[in-house]
């Protein structure tokens, strides 16, 4: 999450569930909380019973909107209008905390004088570069002192400063600006911003809460840094009842990040090595970047333990402890390019496990169409989904584009493990580990997850030992020492060990050992460690995620495994990375000399008699820096920071309101349309973020600007019912009754212009395809009125279902087209257009003549 | 209330059963969101069967009533303007309001269903609760026309356990086992909340007085203790008039009928009987 991780540090949720109930105001927006989030929402629910005033920003009036205080209906694409228009206010106002910006984020350094902002220029920051598109971050710094650190202007009057600069930047986001672009007018803005801005401060404090609606955008990161930028000039970062809580889509989607299935980065969001670049060797690699002062300074012991856990014996000092052994990043494999590669003809097989392409992907007919072209696709999954059954049953086969007998892929559909089937931990949404034991034995050939991949390791393995091939020496080099029990599952706990880390020697290190004998009775490795900073560079430890460190230590107490919580904000239930941490940065909970800002919101503060940070939550800061610690010239690491930086993953020690690194597409946030919109960008002569990638081709089209094809903005959701692609609900009869068939929400208005009653059948089509549903008429959807009077209908889908089951519909997802917002290279499902046609669609062969209508490019079509 | 967690009443163990404790449900419109999860747990605690995938139109609601085949009914209220603020003058974007409603037997304390069993199938259990004992059950029906609330039905013969009257067992099987119902466990919101009975009447008056003095004007107990009914166990806080929904506002057992009825039959009889000795009389004459 590199909105968060730019801010602030750490790419996760800077607080825990629990710790909502403790704000004096939730903001909600990007998310339908309590739809999506229903367990979590009781946290809102209990804040609002303590008097927290709840704002939700939502296109549609939701479950979350019925229990907000203030619900804003949004023009689709508007948040960072919105966002930055509060910003404004708040600067103006002097509404912001002062005290705290001046010393705990970056508003007083100074900025280098080639950096030129996009208010100066057009809409572009420096370093635009478009003949690659994208730009060169170089100038996005600092002006630096003598001694190499940012020089500062504490009375933030300098016209360079980060604070001016911000200013500047804010400073015609205005509420006219607001009501135009985001379709808010003045008084309902004027209501949020003085609900926030009021339970801000010394003795009170707001919390922002976002998911995909936030995510799914061509701008998303930005719109989560505008976020991050109000918080920090609000004061709400480290503090109980504060910061933005990034609520993540499934059970452990934070864990599949932090021990990722991505391909950009390793285990604790280390990049992943690249092909040239100077990352030939580990020593290259891990100098990539210089970090001499804050928390990275240490990332080199990070690497060689990953790879010691990798390699193990086979990971020395002479070969660079395996570094070689590493695949190393080519290009952009993203999931949206090896399906488009996939689709014309590039990729031979895959592994689906846990995802459903067919309903859930992005643009599902190509990605569907790319199934097609595979020669083989294993499929794990608890059901017959329909990214196995696409070849059969899919819609392109009822519409005659495919015929299963030309269909070549070979689909081998495995039965998995239900999550009561297996064990293992979870990471939840608040960087929370919570172990989940096994409850019975999964039924007949299901295996689970782990199960596949550690015997299809070995299997691997095997085979590398036998042919001897010079490419499988990867192969051959990993430890994969992994005790298993009858029925050949690997031990999961040993797995968790092994991520928390040990000393390699069993004989230096005898003690503290946990799971220490590897499947052939030898023993393994040594005493556990209890945490990161016992983790070494020289190859006398391992770790498989050094984030994780501690959960699982010399004590052999699997803290995940916790449930006697304790204190408010949960302690011992389960273990939350970094270090046990709930609240992330919480040196920011107390002033600059270490007392808290308040009673009312203490938590973590500095105890001179003991000599040390004390609280209700482990401090996020070395536990005796005194906080009018002075660093002495030359110093590394986070001693190079002073006792008042509570940000210490950054090199400044400091919330960055100006993001120097990690964001590529600005250091401040700036309001572009969607990709697909209506209107004009009324701030800038840019319409769209200039850094994102379309991904132009024929199945991937997009409505131009002005298309009166399309003249209605459309947003996708979930339901509470249904759990994405469908394959964990709909095939259960009892959810599946709850929620049986694909709907659009409409407008009263735009229902009666277009002549449907509730519950009748209508097509919803956008440049890449077209859905038969039902219409659900309700005012909980409105059009918006924008500034200059003119009116947005806006409709929104649930995107559940497909082909296989029960109860089954038109896959949603095919009206979404696939685009990569430039740091993460997501697509942009929340704001789209599209047409609403009344009356059922034609189907079989019927479809395509029809849906030519909508499919052909115009002539005024930009690419 | 919230954030008791597993020290609330919902979720703890219990000794209600083994103690005769009369227990009690609490459901809060004010604090339901919606979620559906006590209609999915108490299916699938108790076997009940899906009965069918309709898409009905109503809001998200697509289960429609209570029935033999639908115990815990989540029902979804659109309404002009934020529940408990009608009338309030409000200005959009707040002219809307959405309440969600989950449904239960009521498990009266004069049950309708019970007096109206004729097997004996429909008794009353240690800790209050009205219980159908399937395997009496001959499925005559009368229980369905004694309740006063729609509550209790026959399942669709169609459907497993078809023909049968079934309803909330108050989960009295997780109960005997020193649990809460299911539905209670489930809630995230503890908008449902299963203790004992009086406990419950007294939280309920406070947390009226609560939302009163918060502006929620319109909010009530629901819990008809005088009407022959005499109260009911699941007590529910509403937001404005019982019959959005759909709740009596005063229901009546049919069997306070009796004695009238009878009384009229018997009045009847003998009105006639005199009228025909009195033709005999004067045809006599």
């Amino acid at each position: 999450m590199p909105g968060l991780g730019a801010s602030f540090g750490r790419g996760g949720a800077t607080t825990a569930q629990q710790d909502l109930q403790n704000a004096d105001c939730v903001l909600i927006q990007g998310s339908s909380m309590a739809e999506a989030h229903p367990v979590g929402f009781r946290w809102v629910v209990a804040a609002k019973e303590r008097g927290a005033t709840i704002i939700h920003v939502d296109p549609r009036f939701s479950r979350t909107s019925a229990l907000a205080d203030i619900w804003a209906p949004i023009r689709a694409g508007g948040d960072i209008a919105l966002l930055g228009g509060l910003i404004r206010w708040i600067l103006e106002g002097e509404r912001y905390f002062r005290e705290y910006v001046v010393h705990y984020t970056n508003a007083s350094c100074l900025l280098a004088e080639d950096y030129v902002d996009a208010e100066d220029n057009g809409g572009f920051f420096s370093g635009w570069d478009p003949e690659e598109g994208q730009y060169d971050t170089t100038t996005w710094r600092y002006e630096l002192d003598d001694t190499g650190h940012p020089r500062r202007d504490p009375s933030l009057t300098h016209p360079r400063t980060v604070f001016q600069a911000l200013r500047r930047h804010f400073a015609r986001y205005t509420p006219d600006v607001v009501a135009q672009v985001a379709g808010i007018p003045e008084p309902l803005f004027l209501r949020i911003a003085e609900a926030l801005a009021g339970a801000s401060g010394p003795d009170k404090t707001a919390a922002i809460c976002y998911a995909v609606g936030w995510t799914q955008h061509s701008k998303g990161v930005q719109i989560i840094r505008a976020a991050a930028i109000l918080q920090l000039l609000l004061g709400n970062i480290g503090r109980p009842g504060g910061g933005i809580m990034a609520l993540r889509g499934h059970a452990s989607i934070q864990g599949s990040t932090d021990i990722p299935t991505l391909y950009n980065i390793l285990p604790g969001y280390i990049d992943m090595p690249r092909h040239g670049h100077g990352e030939a060797t580990l020593d290259g690699f891990v100098n990539r970047e210089k970090h001499p002062e804050g928390w990275l300074h240490n990332e080199g012991k990070y690497v060689v333990s990953l790879l010691k856990a990798f390699y193990g014996r086979h990971a020395t000092r002479d070969n660079d402890f395996g570094y070689g052994f590493m695949p190393r990043i080519t290009g952009d494999h993203s999931h949206f390019a090896f399906f488009t590669d996939m689709r014309d003809g590039g990729v031979e097989g895959l592994l689906c496990i846990g995802q459903n392409p067919a309903v859930g992907g992005q643009n599902a007919r190509l990605e569907r169409m790319a199934l097609s072209k595979l020669r083989w696709l294993v499929v794990r999954d608890l059901v017959e989904i329909e990214s196995a059954n696409f070849w059969k049953e899919g819609p392109e086969i009822e519409r005659g584009e495919l015929r299963p007998e030309d269909v070549r892929t070979e689909v081998f559909l495995m039965p998995v493990a239900g999550h009561a089937e297996k064990e293992g931990a979870f990471t939840n949404t608040q960087r929370l580990l919570q172990w989940r034991e096994k409850a019975v034995d999964p039924p007949g050939d299901a295996r689970s997850d782990a199960w596949f991949v550690h015997q299809l390791a070995k299997r691997l393995i095997a085979r590398a030992h036998q042919e001897q091939n010079p490419r499988d020496a990867a192969l051959r080099a990993l430890d994969w020492w992994y005790p298993e029990d009858a029925h050949g599952d690997p031990d999961m706990e040993a797995v968790l060990a092994e991520i928390n880390g040990w000393h390699t020697d069993p004989a230096s290190h005898p003690d503290g050992v946990v799971h220490g004998v590897d499947r052939d009775g030898a023993p393994h490795h040594g005493g556990q460690v209890a945490g990161f900073t016992e983790l070494a560079a020289d190859g006398s430890t391992a770790s498989g995620c050094w984030i994780y460190s501690g959960v699982f230590g010399p004590d052999g107490k699997n803290r995940a495994k916790g449930r006697d919580a304790k204190g408010p904000l949960g302690h011992g239930w389960g273990y939350a990375w970094p270090a046990d941490r709930r609240i992330l940065y919480n040196r920011a909970s107390a002033r600059p000399d270490g007392a808290p800002w308040s009673e009312r919101k203490k938590l973590v503060w500095w105890d001179d008699a003991q000599g040390a940070w004390v609280g209700d939550d482990v401090p996020d800061f070395p536990k005796d820096k005194r906080p009018d610690y002075e660093p002495a010239p030359g110093a590394t690491g986070v001693d190079a920071h002073p006792g008042d930086a509570p940000f210490l993953m950054h090199d400044d020690g400091l919330g960055h309101l100006f993001a120097t690194s990690k964001v590529k597409d600005g250091p401040f946030p700036t309001h572009f349309e969607p990709i697909e919109s209506l209107v004009r960008n009324a701030l800038y002569p840019v319409d769209v973020n200039p850094a994102v990638d379309r991904v132009l081709r024929p199945d991937n089209r997009y409505a131009a600007h002005g298309d009166p094809r399309f003249p209605y903005v459309l947003t996708t959701y979930r339901l509470t019912e249904h759990h994405t692609g469908g394959g964990m609900s709909r095939f259960l009869s009892h959810l599946a009754e709850l929620q049986p068939e694909l709907f659009v929400e409409l407008s009263p208005e735009l229902a009666a212009a277009l002549g449907v009653d509730n519950g009748g059948v209508v097509a919803v089509v956008t440049a890449r395809g077209a859905v038969e549903t039902r219409a659900l008429v309700s005012r909980r959807m409105r059009p918006i009125r924008l500034g200059d009077g003119a009116l947005v209908h806006q409709v929104a889908l649930p995107f559940h279902w497909g082909s296989a089951g029960p109860v089954r519909g038109d896959v949603a997802n095919d009206l979404i087209a696939i685009s990569k917002e430039p740091n993460v290279k997501i697509h942009e499902s929340k704001a789209l257009l599209c047409d609403v046609v009344p009356g059922p669609m034609p189907r079989g062969a019927a479809f395509a003549p029809w849906f030519s209508r909508w499919s052909a490019a115009t002539s005024e079509e930009t690419p | 209330m919230i954030g008791d967690g597993k020290d609330s009443t919902n979720q703890r163990e219990n000794t209600f059963v083994a103690d005769g404790t009369t227990v009690g449900f609490l459901t809060d419109v004010t604090l339901c969101i919606g979620c559906k999860a006590c209609e999915v747990a108490c299916k699938e605690w108790n076997g009940v069967p899906d009965d069918g995938y309709v898409f009905t139109g109503q809001s998200y609601d697509n289960t429609g009533a209570l029935s033999g085949s639908t115990w815990r009914h989540v029902q979804f209220h659109e309404l002009d303007a934020p529940a408990g603020r009608e009338g309030g003058g409000a200005a959009p974007p707040d002219d809307l309001g959405w309440l969600f409603y989950s449904d239960v037997c009521k498990h009266c304390e004069r049950a309708g269903c019970l007096e109206a069993c004729p097997t004996g199938a429909i008794v009353r259990t240690e800790t209050g609760g009205v219980f159908v004992q399937d395997d009496v059950c001959n499925g005559c029906g009368y229980c369905v026309v004694g309740c006063p609330f729609g509550v209790i039905g026959r399942r669709d013969a169609d459907l497993p356990g078809g023909g049968g009257a079934y309803k909330c067992t108050f989960c009295y099987d997780r109960q005997k086992g020193g649990g809460g119902p299911a539905c209670a466990k489930a809630c995230p919101t503890e908008s449902i909340r299963f203790g004992p009975l009086d406990l419950l009447r007294a939280e309920a008056d406070r947390r009226v007085d609560t939302l009163h003095a918060r502006g929620v004007t319109g909010a009530t107990l629901y819990d008809p203790r005088d009407t022959s009914v005499g109260g009911v166990h699941a007590l529910s806080i509403l937001v404005g008039d019982p019959e959005r929904y759909g709740l009596p506002r005063a229901p009546e057992v049919p069997s306070t009928r009796l004695l009238r009825s009878w009384l009229s039959a018997g009045l009847t009889t003998a009105a006639m009987l005199a009228i025909t000795a009195l033709a005999f009389a004067l045809a006599a004459r």
